[in-house]
């Protein structure tokens, strides 16, 4: 076992975990932090997706070691249930989601891209997010939900 | 005596006759009974054939709703699968009960709690469970107001409610969990409830946003993935390289050695670790397979052999349809051989339980689609009672159908029985998920019918070969764990699910109007692959191949492939969604593109359920031959919507899931074996591949009978790409998925 | 004085004819005419176009021609030199924006001699300097395949080229140094495969373009045929003495490579080789057999990758952080009892090309990029872990699979390495 600290959602969080453990299972089981979901574990689907710094990373296949001094941001810092931000209220009110297990990472992959994009095409939208999978077949909710973020994005501007 | 349970003798003389009943479906005759459709099962047993929806099964008014000083309580026996069906049965409840949605806690199945509706499958969640509801809730109110009318002396008839609370003249007001003090809600239910105008439905109808979307995009606990207890342990299983294979090897003492391991498991070929920290569990894991040494196997063939040897593996032939007589003219016959391959149902999320033996009692917190015939398959193999083991559904990611679990729930089951005392969450990983969920069969069709000189069809000849349909807990040795112990438990014999349901033959009886039929079905019991349900079972490719041989033989007799639909259509309610499509979409001109290809489909989902009609606008890349679904139309009739954007939201899904079957998907094997273990094995389509524009319109029938949506739409879409294809190449692409390279040269 | 006046005035005189001469043959050099627009493409048969699809495949015209996420064959993919970033063009039959009015004799003085249509200058990034050995039927039969697809209207984008590479007439003067070639004839004595195999590499699959070592002015050095070269920051190794290696190359074995599959020994192609290698995967086998009988004949020794040992030993060498790492970010896939280890029989990562080779940037790059999947079809991917692992782990990652690999020749020059492909990604 290390000692790792990590900062999180804006708060430094001093654990204790194996030294070569995932980020996933930090944020998960050590931080209860249910968002990031394990749907692969292998980088290919995109649904433990959190943000470093300013980057969309795979949280599955991101140590925890080496994070120290950076930013980890998940779905939780957006928002919550009672008070949603801008982008999770702009997916309840497209009622974006089926199963909604994708979700939370469809969330982080595109406020990454809102950060460093904030009047995305539709074009854009869906390179960018074509890292992510979604089963349920939400995808043009989930478009149209961010390009929601975007189009108010551009009205604000 | 009440005087609501005047009514009852007949029914306990029918409860006497019922429980007779129960013992007879041990009987080999009785096993038809639960295969006839697919969500009945064992423990579901008709008590009241003459009431509606799911009361016929749990006829007890207080089995569905519950009132009290803490409030009301719905129970329903379906499970919300992200299909809003919980949001739905919710609007339901609420407004025949006539209080807000949020007066009301709904529980979904629980084998302590909520009554058993079977499986939440084959499109029957609203058709069962809201019927009941529908009714169920309307008559404990009016109990509930006769109640109030008896303590005021006044006509029940001058009484309202609002808010949960219902009003007399001249002020009187008694609040609900007063007015059940006076009823015995453990009554059967009527067959006719009180009756309430379409046009005054303030829930039913309307959008409700659903109650689980916003712990989804906070990450609050929504799933069974995010279940924590107090204690809980993590487990990881160790599967056999294929079934059928023999542990030789294992060095158990190494991975018990390694940090945080508890327990390492190991039962015949059943093998499993556990440990304190899910990382941990999984180096342990990892561990196991690396010193895990297997032998043999059963054989996995060679995908290109397959539709071959399906037909020729042993099977039972069983007639679906045999109406009229054929003129066995061949003639201006359409003829064509369609196939199909494996598809995985590649839950997003893989599958995932918690269990907890404690007191003697087993809980499972499980994301099955059917806690009641899962509660009995643990219950017999872990050698326990049924009633010391219950059941909770916690959801899990999509399933479409019948995943892994079942399978992981047992082996939740089997871990927890190994550690009393002590929670266990076992997560099966994306590769387990892949190689052991039970696949969609691989199916091959072969369809013949002509057109009479008139235009009209006339003979229409239709066999299919496919392996089942729904290898659903009907025992314990249904369960993959329990096959693989030191004594192992085995399968029950397959049956297929009858018609109208439909196993493979699902929707393989025209809706149109026919001369005469000679439809049959090869039921293969010996399966290559493990198969059981995917939404829609055979309707995906039976669809597909009635829907392509009504637009040939329509482009052969010069006719409108959309005139000749509606001339063998007399259902005015098929009639108006194919219309709706038809005017909608512009048909039938398509874009002036190279490749450009419009295409169009209908079905009515079992003929029973709901009517969809589909039209799709694509490009078939004349140089790479990558195909781009522009647009696609659809009409759907479900009968009363309940929930417009619910509804719109799984006709979308079911679109865009429907073309990724259609398009890309197929497992890949070899005799080295399964190769999509992982994504990168089977793609399915990524943002920049789905359809650009979807456009739904709902066909509301108010105060009709629901009619069940999840699944309406797999069909009509993947036949409506097919029909597009051949518009667009000029060549009819017959065998999924419709990839270049996967047809004859 | 006469005289010397009279002899510095013819000198004068002499110089400036020279001049004039030097100047106006500079001039002719460096114009071309335009060759006269079509109206529209005439159509082909499908014989000649299916033809025409196989020499574009060989050729990976798409490769370059199509960016990710663009139409097929529109152009716009920056190609990055070290002269400046160029777009590629749109070569779908578009009149505007493509090259619908280009007649087939345009195509052709292109092919071979990089001029277009309107007689402007390619620059070689355009490979004409070997699609000018291509065979009259190749060419007119791509022509055709080319001219038959659906036109697209994308304007081409502007070209960032660093001065004087932004003034286009001066690659006359390359051209006089480096175009020369005449189309290939069959070596009698070779079978035809090799023949086939030949044509192919040194024709449409322009493989020296990447395999061999450029010239400080980007053509390729003469004497170092297929000795091994760079680009986009990827070495693209020797392609000589292959069937000779330590780990040598079987002709199963590259045929299957240049299939984009993954071999024993070997690995998979990455980096810019991975979309060449599903191009090859799309013509007939014969031809990547081919292809492979000809390279494994090359006879000789690769040209050493320089390797700058730094003065410290490089980065951490704590192969125990390495073996954490693996455990953390890799061994869900690469692990010995991993799935695509166990039913595919992938090899282990030591026994991969990137592993073996003295130079540690293909290793280094093919774990910050990944290898990106095909959409829709099943093959190898891998994400990539540019922002998931930082250079120190990187760095000790790469020394703990060399370890296994090549235990007696660690990588010495991690840091400087990966601090280069750093920079270069900038």
């Amino acid at each position: 076992m290390t000692q790792v600290t990590l900062n999180v959602n804006g708060s430094a969080q001093a654990l204790e975990l194996e030294p070569d453990m995932p980020l996933l299972y930090a944020l998960r089981n050590h931080l209860g932090l249910n968002g990031a979901k394990y749907g692969c574990g292998l980088g290919q689907c995109g649904a433990c997706t959190v943000i470093v710094d300013d980057k969309p990373v795979f949280s599955c296949v991101t140590p925890c070691a080496g994070l120290e001094g950076k930013q980890v941001r998940t779905v939780e810092s957006l928002g919550s249930a009672e008070q949603p931000g801008p982008l999770q209220q702009a997916f309840i009110d497209k009622q974006a989601a089926q199963c909604g297990y994708c979700i939370a990472g469809m969330l982080m992959r595109a406020q990454a891209l809102l950060e460093h994009n904030p009047h995305p095409d539709e074009q854009t939208i869906r390179e960018h997010m074509s890292v992510n999978l979604c089963r349920c077949g939400t995808h043009l909710r989930i478009i149209e939900a961010i390009g929601l973020v975007a189009a108010q994005n551009r009205s604000a501007a | 005596m009440t005087q609501a349970s005047a009514h009852n003798p007949s029914r306990r003389a029918f409860l006497r006759g019922g429980a007779l009943l129960m013992a007879f479906t041990l009987m080999p005759a009785a096993r038809r009974a639960w295969a006839d459709t697919e969500v009945d099962t064992l423990g579901t047993v008709v008590l009241a054939p003459d009431l509606p929806g799911s009361l016929r099964t749990n006829p007890y008014l207080d089995a569905w709703i519950r009132i009290g000083h803490d409030g009301i309580t719905v129970y329903t026996g379906k499970v919300e699968l992200g299909t809003g069906v919980k949001t739905a049965l919710l609007q339901i409840a609420a407004e025949r009960l006539e209080v807000a949605p949020t007066a009301i806690t709904l529980l979904t199945a629980d084998t302590a709690l909520t009554p058993n509706e079977g499986y939440t499958a084959g499109s029957h969640s609203i058709f069962d469970s809201g019927t009941a509801l529908f009714n169920a809730a309307a008559q404990v109110r009016e109990l509930l107001m006769d109640s109030a009318g008896r303590s005021w002396g006044v006509a029940a008839a001058l009484l309202t409610t609002a808010e949960g609370v219902i009003h007399g003249p001249s002020g009187l007001r008694m609040t609900y969990a007063d007015a059940v003090r006076n009823v015995d809600l453990h009554l059967y239910a009527k067959s006719e409830s009180p009756s309430m105008p379409p046009a005054t439905f303030k829930l039913i109808g309307h959008s409700l946003q659903r109650l689980d979307i916003p712990a989804k995009v906070s990450g609050g606990p929504a799933f069974v993935q995010d279940i924590r207890l107090p204690g809980m342990l993590h487990a990881r299983v160790i599967r056999p390289p294929r079934p059928g294979s023999t542990l030789q090897a294992f060095d158990a003492g190494s991975i018990k050695a390694l940090p945080g391991v508890v327990e390492v498991m190991r039962d015949g070929n059943y093998l499993a670790v556990v440990a304190r920290d899910e990382w941990q569990a999984i180096k342990a894991m990892r561990s196991g397979y690396e010193s895990a040494r297997w032998s043999g196997g059963q054989v996995i063939p060679e995908a290109r052999d397959i539709h071959t040897l399906l037909e020729h593996l042993p099977s039972r032939r069983y007639p679906i349809s045999h109406e009229g007589t054929p003129q066995a003219v061949t003639d201006g016959a359409y003829q064509a051989r369609v196939t199909k391959q494996y598809l995985m149902h590649g839950s997003i999320g893989p599958s995932c339980a918690v269990a907890w033996f404690k007191d003697g009692t087993l809980t499972v917190w499980t994301h099955t689609q059917g806690v009641y015939p899962l509660r009995a398959g643990i219950a017999e193999m872990v050698r326990l009672p049924p009633e010391r083991v219950r059941c909770i559904h916690a959801e899990g990611s999509g399933c479409y159908g019948h995943n892994g679990a079942d399978d992981a729930a047992a082996d939740a089951a089997l871990i927890a029985m190994r550690m009393p005392g002590t929670p266990v969450r076992v997560q099966w990983m994306r590769e387990q998920e892949n190689l052991w969920e039970p696949y969609s069969s691989a199916m091959i069709s072969e369809v013949r019918a002509n057109l009479d000189a008139r235009g009209r069809l006339q003979d229409w000849n239709y066999e299919l070969w496919t392996t089942p349909h729904n290898e659903r807990i009907v025992n314990a040795g249904r369960l993959l764990p329990a096959r693989l112990l030191a004594r192992p438990f085995t399968s029950a014999p397959s049956i297929p699910i009858a018609q109208p349901e439909g196993d493979g033959d699902r929707n393989a009886v025209p809706l149109y109007t026919l001369a005469s039929t000679r439809i049959d079905m090869n039921f293969v019991t010996e399966m290559p692959f493990r198969t059981s349900a995917m939404r829609s079972l055979g309707a995906h490719i039976n669809i597909f191949a009635i829907e392509a041989c009504m637009d040939e033989l329509a482009n052969k007799a010069g006719i409108d492939p959309v005139a000749l639909r509606l001339n063998h259509l007399a259902d005015p309610r098929a009639r108006a969604v194919v219309e709706r499509v038809r005017d909608a979409i512009g048909w039938p001109h398509k874009r002036n593109e190279p490749g450009a290809g419009i295409g169009f489909a209908f079905a009515r989902y079992k003929n029973i359920m709901g009517y969809c009609a589909l039209a799709v606008r694509l490009q078939v890349h004349p140089q790479t031959g990558e195909i781009q679904i522009d647009q696609v139309v659809t009409a759907v009739d479900v009968g009363q919507i309940v929930n417009p954007d619910g509804l719109r939201n799984q006709v979308e899904g079911g679109i865009l899931q429907s073309a990724s079957w259609t398009l890309y998907e197929k497992v890949a094997y070899d005799a080295g074996g399964i190769r999509s273990y992982d994504w990168s094995g089977y793609p399915i389509p990524r943002f920049s591949q789905v359809p650009k524009k979807v456009d739904v319109h709902l066909l509301d029938q108010p105060g009709q009978p629901f009619l069940g949506a999840a699944e309406i739409v797999q069909g009509p879409m993947a036949a409506a790409i097919g029909n597009a294809v051949a518009n667009a190449t000029g060549r009819r692409w017959l065998n999924l998925p419709l990839t270049r390279s996967g047809q004859p040269a | 004085m006469n005289a010397r006046f009279l002899a510095s005035r013819r000198l004068w005189i002499g110089i400036a004819a020279l001049a004039c001469i030097g100047a106006t043959g500079a001039a002719m050099l460096m114009w071309r005419p335009a060759i006269a627009p079509i109206e529209r493409p005439q159509t082909f048969d499908s014989l000649h176009v299916q033809r025409g699809a196989r020499v574009v495949e060989a050729g990976d015209c798409a490769v370059c021609h199509t960016r990710p996420g663009g139409q097929y064959l529109a152009g716009g993919l920056p190609l990055v030199t070290p002269f400046g970033t160029l777009y590629s063009t749109n070569i779908t039959p578009d009149p505007q924006t493509g090259i619908g009015a280009w007649s087939l004799p345009a195509f052709e003085r292109a092919m071979r001699e990089g001029i277009a249509r309107d007689g402007h200058f390619l620059y070689p990034a355009f490979p004409y300097v070997h699609y000018r050995r291509m065979s009259e039927g190749d060419i007119a039969d791509a022509y055709a395949y080319l001219m038959s697809g659906p036109a697209v209207n994308s304007p081409a984008l502007a070209n960032h080229m660093n001065f004087p590479m932004n003034i286009r007439p001066l690659v006359s003067f390359w051209n006089l140094l480096f175009l020369h070639g005449e189309p290939l004839k069959a070596a009698t004595e070779q079978s035809a495969s090799w023949n086939r195999g030949r044509y192919l590499v040194d024709g449409p699959g322009h493989c020296a373009g990447c395999h061999s070592p450029l010239n400080l002015i980007g053509a390729e050095k003469s004497g170092e045929y297929l000795a091994g070269g760079s680009v986009d920051g990827w070495e693209a190794p020797s392609l000589l003495g292959m069937a000779r290696r330590a780990t040598p190359w079987r002709q199963d074995q590259l045929v299957r490579y240049l299939r984009a599959e993954v071999v024993e020994g070997h690995g998979t192609a990455a980096g810019p080789m991975r979309p060449v290698s599903l191009s090859i995967a799309r013509l007939p086998v014969s031809d990547a057999q081919a292809i492979a009988d000809y390279l494994l004949s090359l006879p000789g020794e690769s040209s050493v990758s320089e390797v700058h040992p730094d003065r410290v030993s490089a980065g951490t060498s704590d192969l125990h952080s390495g073996a954490l790492l693996f455990a953390s970010a890799c061994a869900g896939c690469h692990a010995s009892a991993a799935p695509m280890r166990m039913i595919d029989g992938r090899p282990a990562l030591a026994h991969t090309s990137a592993l073996q080779s003295s130079s540690a940037r293909n290793f280094m790059k093919t774990v910050l990029e990944g290898i990106p999947a095909n959409p829709g079809e099943p093959g190898p991917v891998m994400p990539p872990f540019a922002a998931s692992l930082n250079n120190d782990q990187l760095i000790a990652l790469a020394a703990y699979l060399r370890q296994q690999a090549q235990p007696d020749k660690p990588w010495t020059d991690l840091t400087s390495t990966l601090e280069a492909i750093r920079q270069e990604a900038k």
